[in-house]
């Protein structure tokens, strides 16, 4: 890694990277030069992709984590912590889903998904946000969807759990301003990843003819936007970009 | 705990906490009127004593402590 790149010398740690968005968020914010956390509930994933992506040439490190458990995230910002003794960068990314019409969803499929996609990002920034606090900058970058925009089909779990991170992210924003923290948001909308593969190509088909780009979107494209809040210059802030290939609903 | 080992001990995390120099931390400073200290300022500084002193100190009992002195004698009676 060079020193001329825009993020050398940065931690990061990027929830859920074993695999998917997550993966290719820790792969990029790696080739600007930052030390990455590959953090995923899957221990063997975890050290597998850690693995992979060091072999490109960067510095990584395997800090499996569940993010509904408070214990277990102490643990990954220890290890973080007794490794590097920074974090510059959290991009909170793990995420499920559960699927399910509304009159349909059971108590179990919306609790898993709040808990995952939603109290997660209050477990695990809480502590990150101690340590950005006393580092006096940091880079808190959410991973919503254009789902907790604009609402989808079969989603409501899913798409509280989003928009409730979107106010989460901007009241970060606007209490940690003072401590040069910017807290923002990428909104993906649909991206080409074992979840969305789950759906079937009778469904995709079906929203890529709606898609203005005309395709899914990737993995790297929203690595490319996590890229930009991460990087320097600070005056954007509490924002929610949506990655979406112009697909606006 | 004595209170003289007590104000040196929060002298020591004012100044860390509050980036201070220490002959400006006396029993009567308040930590936000004279330390510059503001609200994430003051649950940081809480939070920094609790550690740095191995203790618990309950929100309502935070709320209270606005000088280096009331600190001190909280931290000198419960420990």
């Amino acid at each position: 890694m060079t020193t001329s790149a825009s993020l050398a010398n940065q931690v990061a740690v990027v929830t859920g990277s074993g695999r998917g968005i997550g993966r290719a968020i820790a792969e990029a914010l790696m080739k600007e030069g930052a030390r990455v956390v590959i953090s995923d509930i899957n221990e063997e994933l975890c050290s597998k992709t850690a693995q992979e992506l060091a072999a490109q040439g960067g510095e990584t490190l395997s800090a499996p984590c569940n993010v509904t458990q408070s214990e277990s995230v102490a643990k990954m910002v220890e290890t973080v912590m007794a490794k590097w003794g920074r974090i510059d960068i959290l991009v909170n990314n793990a995420g499920i889903t559960r699927d399910n019409l509304f009159m349909r969803m059971s108590e179990g499929e919306w609790q898993a998904v709040i808990d995952t996609n939603l109290t997660s990002a209050f477990k695990v920034t809480q502590p990150v946000l101690k340590i950005m606090s006393k580092q006096r900058s940091g880079r808190i970058i959410n991973i919503a969807s254009t789902t907790g925009v604009h609402g989808n089909f079969g989603q409501v779990n899913y798409a509280a759990a989003k928009a409730g991170m979107i106010g989460f992210t901007k009241t970060v924003a606007l209490e940690y301003a003072s401590r040069n923290i910017t807290a923002n948001v990428v909104a993906p909308g649909f991206i080409d990843t074992d979840m969305t593969r789950a759906l079937g190509e009778e469904i995709i088909n079906k929203y890529v003819e709606r898609i203005p780009l005309k395709r899914m979107g990737t993995p790297d494209d929203i690595a490319r936007a996590v890229c930009f809040f991460a990087g320097p210059g600070a005056y954007v802030t509490g924002q929610v970009m949506e990655v979406n290939g112009g697909l606006y609903t | 705990m004595e209170e003289k080992e007590a104000f040196e001990r929060v002298k020591k995390v004012a100044v860390a906490q509050l980036n201070v120099n220490g002959d400006e931390v006396t029993m009567e400073a308040s930590f936000t009127k004279d330390l510059g200290a503001d609200s994430l300022d003051t649950v940081e500084l809480v939070m920094a004593l609790e550690e740095e002193f191995g203790m618990e100190i309950p929100d309502e009992d935070a709320e209270k402590i606005t000088t280096v002195g009331e600190a001190v004698k909280y931290i000198a009676s419960h420990l």
